[in-house]
């Protein structure tokens, strides 16, 4: 079982943090398949949060196939994240560092280098939504 | 199915109209947040939903009746006033035992129970009560009536910050046991943040946007970018406030399709930054109501 919290710093809504600590743990593999998620009475009593938005971030995870909720008894995890095969993470490592020392020859600076990535990253996850 | 609907809703408290022209749809099961500055007319809406005020002007239907139009009426909604009011001369126990006698659905169990978990001692007087503790009593009662509605103005205002989050757990855990709906009123809105999922933003007497608070938070951006008149926006993109320096331009708006226009650097706005825009920004344009769902 795992517990969550709520940041109210880090700019997402209650609903994506319980989402994302989700997913967190079962990358982690701190939640595995059959585990429960905590009942949406008791993340309610411990975190002061709407039961709505529990039920909406669990509601989501189903969606995802994450989880499955078994009514009247409460909701379990169905499928883990192993993250990106790991397989893939090596190439694209290696393609990752050699672009950035070709921007460090082009003379950015930390601070550019990150900008630049986060535009980039930004402008393209917009992309696809639009 | 709606627990409050008001349409064209106002009062006059002499020349002066306290609230006007509010238009609302709030359906069950929702935790709606009320904020807005002092004397924007949110007391006023909830003691007319209460029953405690006859509206001036326009309609307004609360669990499907005239507020305060009778016992059946008084039974389905909860009032906590401002400042938790309880009587002071009164013990914990009989506040238990007025409840019970003046409300036709009283749950007995949960009050006592309720009483019992928060520690109170129920020989204990209520003007002895700590602050948290009168805030705690009061809640006892308007949920162990078991109303459809509890209406709540201003119930955190007084307490320290550990009695102001055992409070809003216990009013979240009502929510979800017995699925009642709630409207409160707040100026922290960092609590409402976390508790409510609709939100009403009262200025001067006018809802200025009553709107899901996740919808709230995803439609509204702030765009940065060199100077340009914001007439030039898209009509898809509602301006909120707009800054100018001589050169940069700081507009919020209000837009349902993602910003594209590369010239703008968006930022997104927490749920306190969209209310203070609202706030300080009171006729920028036009009021946008919606229903809520």
């Amino acid at each position: 079982m795992i517990e969550f919290h709520l940041d109210g710093r880090s700019g997402l809504s209650p609903y994506q943090q319980l989402v994302q600590q989700v997913r967190h743990a079962l990358r982690l593999g701190l939640l595995a398949e059959g585990d429960q998620l905590p009942k949406v009475k008791d993340v309610v009593a411990v975190l002061a949060i709407n039961p709505n938005t529990v039920l909406k971030a669990y509601r989501e995870l189903e969606h995802d196939g994450l989880v499955a909720a078994r009514p009247g008894v409460g909701t379990f995890v169905k499928a883990t994240l192993g993250g990106a095969p790991n397989a893939a993470l090596g190439p694209l490592r290696q393609e990752l560092l050699r672009w950035l020392t070709k921007a460090r020859r082009a003379g950015l600076d930390e601070e550019s280098i990150e900008a630049l990535l986060m535009s980039t990253f930004r402008g393209s996850a917009r992309e696809e939504i639009a | 199915m709606t627990v409050l609907r008001a349409q064209g809703l106002g009062k006059r408290y002499k020349r002066k109209w306290a609230l006007s022209g509010c238009t609302l749809d709030i359906e069950p099961g929702h935790v709606t947040g009320l904020v807005g500055p002092n004397g924007a007319g949110k007391s006023t809406l909830l003691n007319i939903a209460a029953g405690m005020l006859e509206p001036t002007a326009g309609t307004i239907e609360v669990c499907g009746g005239v507020p305060g139009s009778g016992p059946a009426q008084l039974a389905k909604v909860g009032y906590v006033a401002q400042d938790s009011p309880v009587y002071k001369g009164l013990s914990v126990e009989d506040h238990l035992r007025l409840g019970a006698r003046l409300n036709p659905g009283w749950d007995d169990g949960l009050a006592h129970d309720r009483v019992r978990r928060i520690g109170l001692d129920p020989k204990q007087h209520a003007g002895k009560l700590s602050g948290g503790q009168r805030a705690q009593l009061a809640l006892t009662l308007g949920i162990a009536k078991r109303p459809e509605l509890l209406l709540l103005d201003e119930p955190v205002a007084a307490l320290d910050p550990l009695a102001r989050r055992e409070f809003l757990r216990d009013l979240m855990s009502a929510v979800a046991e017995h699925g009642l709906s709630v409207v409160m009123s707040s100026h922290l809105v960092t609590d409402l943040e976390r508790v409510c999922d609709q939100l009403i933003v009262l200025v001067d007497s006018q809802v200025r946007i009553a709107c899901d608070v996740e919808e709230l938070l995803a439609t509204h951006h702030r765009l940065t970018g060199p100077r340009r008149d914001v007439d030039s926006l898209p009509a898809d993109q509602q301006v909120i406030s707009a800054r100018h320096t001589d050169r940069q331009t700081t507009v919020v708006v209000r837009s349902e399709a993602p910003i594209l226009d590369p010239v703008w650097t968006v930022g997104e706005l927490t749920l306190e930054d969209v209310v203070l825009e609202y706030m300080s920004n009171p006729t920028a344009t036009r009021p946008a109501l919606e229903v809520l769902r």
